[in-house]
């Protein structure tokens, strides 16, 4: 199959590679480039776990392909804090309030939350919860998830 | 707001302290078993059968071969005697049929998914794409999909040695027992016109595991000679290196099995599978690792289903509501194949149907029977989960026949708290429990005598969306296993865990475990468990565990066991290095081991703190061996293996308030109240959160989820937009609450806590509807109740056309 060239910033690094057509987006991340914390869960784009955000926008990155993402910018959850210290507030939120447990769900739960933050900065807790619909968990229930991205939007500066 | 502990002298102990496993998952820094990429790895791809049973007339795999990257492609003939058969270790009863259960299918297929061929090529799409090249004829054959249909006489086979005296298709019959004082038949007959008999038929639907991360395994043979390193998405790397050593012949001390980040398992990964099998196998015969990770389609055909079981069952009282006995008939769905422990599951909820309850007579009965569907085994709670939705399922029925409020004909017939230690009707020995405390607990928080107000005004104003209050006052068996009594039941294995502390010569401590957490937080709890008795900061503790290199021995994570019998082992081992170190820190301080404390970390001399010696200084003196007393080895290191007493018993009541809309069906969970006691907690927050996870599991059972076939034996739910484990929409918020009754059956009073809540939600979910319909006639819902479910059970109730 004929390979097509993209350049993709990644994480805040340009990788230009030569990809089928065909490929999908995360398997571009996690078995050309080595950015495996985003993962796949599922092949009917319901789980959600490997959420990323293109140009800013949460997409599942099973249902883009690595072409469309040529001369886009992709944040993972690898690039989302800034050094060891500095973790973003979701992820600060998260790990307060026991919002994961095994993990799988984790990396594209936390983008969606971000997004989720960036549109709507004091979102209801129905709001949270029709927001992060498309992101399944089987460990937490959902639970502390709702109370992480509320103390999320805390951490930001969103009132309750 | 964050607890973290950082100091030695706090007990660590029953603390919400944030999790160390966090960091890593929270910024993506993972291992899962999709993430290792060896050089010169096959990828594997599966061909599965799209029948549920079919002859395989013709398997050609050699076209697949001419494919781009195709490096080898393997039927069963191709395969030939590295085609191991996947062996149960739970034969329940001396004439079970057994059938063989081969990892590639040779002639027959029995199931959807059932694995017909595989192609292995150097890039995964390639492997993928060159599935459609082996040519396969399939001689369709009838299936055989009902259970009762399968158990008669002259039906369709599964296989042809199950056609014996029991019928076509009988695994296995496990006898009828009458326990206590004698059959139930008797003790009905006994209290003459003053018994009241409920019978029903419940349904307890077949269910997937759900783990968000698909199974994986990758088997490399590269490494020192006979060597063979096995990475897996599985619960049991330690059960897993035993059970591939016999399948496969390779001998047990060259396979290392590890379970890196495993992403859910909910019982689901507590499997030999033959994915497993096929990827040792090939990789064995090829020289070159081989890779296979699942998609999420083949997991909905593949990978062990749970419950599915027809629950015939008898509840008998008196007209006053005293029970007098119950009769347990099951008919338990095995699958196509016999899975490692498939026999074994509905023999654990054996002893949990008398459950919190006081009677005097029981019998159980239960009919294993193969059909050509996917193997059924263990998923969250394993046979208890049937047992309670049964048991609180029909005393609520006989509430309603007798007239009374449910929670009085529970309270009526409950084991009071100072009746422990009681001994029930099925052979077990409760050691503690206070139903009474959790109860009156939990009726406080959900309000109920308000919200019962509220249902009286709905009924009364003809109130379209009706209110129901569904009771679920639970116990369960944690604590897997006395392995005497595991031996007893006929399980191959043993119940027992094992640990090792070592204290390295920096004062910083390993804790090797053979618990296997893939989402428990065992890295914390553990910590916790060894600093509380060490005094050594949590944060200095590692935790080692699921690589059967580094972690040698265990029975890994299952059952709600790892903290009822792994923490025995924590307990014990960490004593233990004390032990050792009293010796040495005594010779250093010039004093007799008995004039030594050992507070927060160090040696003090009675009478003297200023003389003193922490366990870092001890463990640096075992390292360097410059001074040791005489027949004093140096290291400091201690180890244990538990075998525990006795199981342990945690329980709870479980409120749900459900608002049933009677035009559409639709229900609406309003509130949810969970008081669980779990025993001594180690981590609340950790405690808190199993609890969540498991409502969501016993609630989407409830409402959502269900493996549904056609007649044909296709799956009609192949994919997560067909089978709906429930989003964040889907669930309420949840009201949780403990009581704590210490478990005297181990050390540290602890009873278990990863099943609680997927056993003990789904009736009280149930129980909630059928209460706010039982007005208009309706006595069960059909799981999942979906709103057309719902529907239907109201309009079968007025009588109309269903």
């Amino acid at each position: 199959m004929t390979h097509v060239p993209i350049s993709v910033t990644v994480d805040g690094a340009v990788y230009d590679a030569e990809v089928e057509p065909r490929r999908l987006l995360v398997h571009f991340l996690r078995e050309d480039i080595g950015r495996v914390g985003t993962v796949v869960g599922c092949d009917t784009s319901n789980c959600g776990a490997c959420t990323v955000l293109l140009d800013g926008q949460s997409v599942k990155s099973c249902s883009v392909l690595a072409v469309q993402a040529d001369g886009r910018t992709v944040l993972t959850v690898q690039g989302l804090a800034e050094g060891e210290h500095k973790w973003h507030p979701v992820q600060e939120a998260f790990k307060e309030c026991h919002g994961l447990q095994c993990g799988y769900c984790t990396p594209g739960m936390v983008m969606a939350t971000v997004d989720l933050l960036n549109e709507n900065p004091s979102p209801s807790e129905s709001e949270i919860r029709e927001g992060l619909e498309g992101n399944l968990c089987r460990c937490t229930g959902y639970h502390n998830i709702v109370k992480s991205v509320q103390y999320a939007s805390e951490l930001m500066g969103g009132s309750k | 707001m964050t607890d973290t502990m950082t100091t030695a002298n706090a007990n660590a102990m029953g603390r919400p302290l944030r999790r160390k496993e966090d960091a890593r998952l929270l910024h993506g820094q993972t291992n899962w078993t999709d993430n290792i990429q060896l050089p010169g790895t096959l990828h594997m791809a599966i061909l599965r059968s799209p029948m549920a049973h079919a002859k395989i007339a013709r398997l050609d795999v050699t076209p697949a071969l001419s494919r781009p990257h195709v490096v080898a492609a393997f039927g069963a003939a191709e395969l030939g005697d590295l085609n191991g058969s996947i062996p149960c270790v739970w034969p329940v009863t001396d004439d079970i049929q057994m059938p063989a259960f081969p990892a590639l299918a040779v002639d027959k297929v029995r199931h959807v998914g059932d694995v017909v061929a595989v192609v292995l090529a150097s890039d995964k799409y390639a492997a993928a794409d060159a599935l459609d090249a082996i040519e396969v004829d399939y001689e369709p054959l009838p299936a055989v999909i009902d259970m009762e249909a399968a158990m008669k006489h002259g039906s369709v086979a599964v296989h042809a040695a199950a056609d014996g005296s029991h019928g076509s298709n009988v695994c296995y019959e496990f006898p009828l027992k009458p326990t206590g004082d004698g059959s139930f038949e008797a003790a009905v007959a006994a209290a003459g016109d003053d018994a009241v008999v409920v019978k029903r038929r419940f349904i307890n639907q077949r269910i997937i595991a759900g783990f968000m991360e698909p199974r994986a395994v990758v088997a490399s043979p590269m490494g020192m000679s006979n060597e063979m390193t096995i990475w897996s998405a599985t619960q049991i790397p330690h059960v897993l290196r035993v059970l591939l050593s016999l399948v496969t012949g390779l001998p047990e001390n060259g396979l290392r099995v590890v379970a890196p980040d495993v992403g859910g398992g909910f019982g689901g990964k507590l499997q030999l599978y033959r994915e497993e099998v096929l990827a040792v196998q090939i990789a064995r015969k090829l020289g070159r690792p081989v890779k296979w990770v699942e998609t999420r389609s083949e997991d909905m055909v593949a990978s062990h289903h749970g419950r599915d079981q027809i629950q015939d069952i008898q509840l008998a009282a008196t007209k006053d509501g005293k029970l007098i006995g119950m009769k347990v008939d099951l008919i338990a769905n095995m699958g196509a194949y016999l899975q490692i422990i498939t026999p074994g599951i509905p023999l654990l909820g054996m002893f949990m149907y008398p459950a919190i309850y006081k009677m005097p007579a029981y019998e159980f009965n239960c009919v294993g029977v193969f059909t050509n569907t996917t193997p059924t085994d263990a998923i969250r709670g394993a046979g208890r989960p049937e047992a309670t939705f049964a048991i609180e399922r029909i005393i609520d029925e006989m509430a309603a026949e007798l007239g009374m409020d449910p929670m009085k004909l529970r309270e009526m017939n409950w084991i009071k708290h100072e009746e422990f230690p009681y001994t029930t009707v099925a052979g077990l020995t409760y050691d503690t429990g206070n139903y009474e405390a959790a109860i009156a607990k939990a009726l406080e928080a959900f309000g109920y005598d308000a919200l019962r107000a509220e249902q009286e005004q709905r009924r009364a104003s003809g109130d379209p969306v009706q209110l129901g209050l569904g009771i679920s006052t639970f116990t369960e068996m944690c604590g897997l296993a006395p392995s005497r009594t595991l031996g007893a039941l006929k399980y191959v294995a043993g119940g027992w865990e094992h640990c090792t502390i070592r204290a390295l010569p920096t004062g910083k401590i390993e804790l090797i475990t053979g618990t296997s957490p893939h989402g428990q937080g065992h890295e914390t709890a553990w910590s916790q468990i060894a600093s509380s008795i060490l005094g050594v900061p949590v944060d200095d503790i590692e935790v080692v565990h699921g690589d059967t290199g580094r972690a040698p021995y265990g029975m890994d994570t299952y059952g709600s066991r790892s903290l009822a019998v792994g923490g025995q082992a924590i307990k014990k081992a960490a004593e233990r290095l004390i032990e050792k170190a009293r010796v040495i820190a005594a010779h250093q301080l010039e004093c007799s081991g008995d004039d030594l404390e050992f507070i927060q970390g160090e040696f003090r001399v009675k009478g003297d703190p200023a003389k003193a010696q922490p366990l870092a200084a001890v463990a640096f003196e075992a390292f360097s061996a410059h001074n040791l007393p005489d027949g004093v080895e140096p290291t400091l290191q201690a180890e244990a293996t538990v075998d525990p007493d006795d199981f342990s018993y945690p329980h709870g009541t479980h409120l749900c308030a459900a608002e049933v809309d009677t035009e559409t069906g639709k229900v609406t969970l309003r509130s949810y109240v969970a008081i669980d006691d779990v025993g001594i907690q180690v981590n609340p927050l950790i405690v808190e959160g199993q609890v969540h996870g498991g409502l969501a599991c016993g609630i989407g059972q409830a409402l959502y989820e269900g493996v549904e076939y056609d007649k044909d034996g296709n799956i009609l739910t192949a994919s997560l937009a067909d089978y709906l484990i429930p989003s964040a929409a889907d669930l309420p918020s949840f009201i949780t609450g403990q009581t704590v009754t210490p478990s005297t059956t181990n050390p540290l009073g602890t009873k278990g806590v990863g099943e609680a809540g997927a056993i003990a939600s789904t009736p009280a979910v149930i129980n909630a509807i059928v209460d706010a319909l039982r007005p208009m006639g309706v006595t069960d819902v059909k799981m999942p109740a979906t709103p057309e479910n719902v529907w239907r059970a109201i309009q079968t109730a007025k009588g109309g056309a269903e």
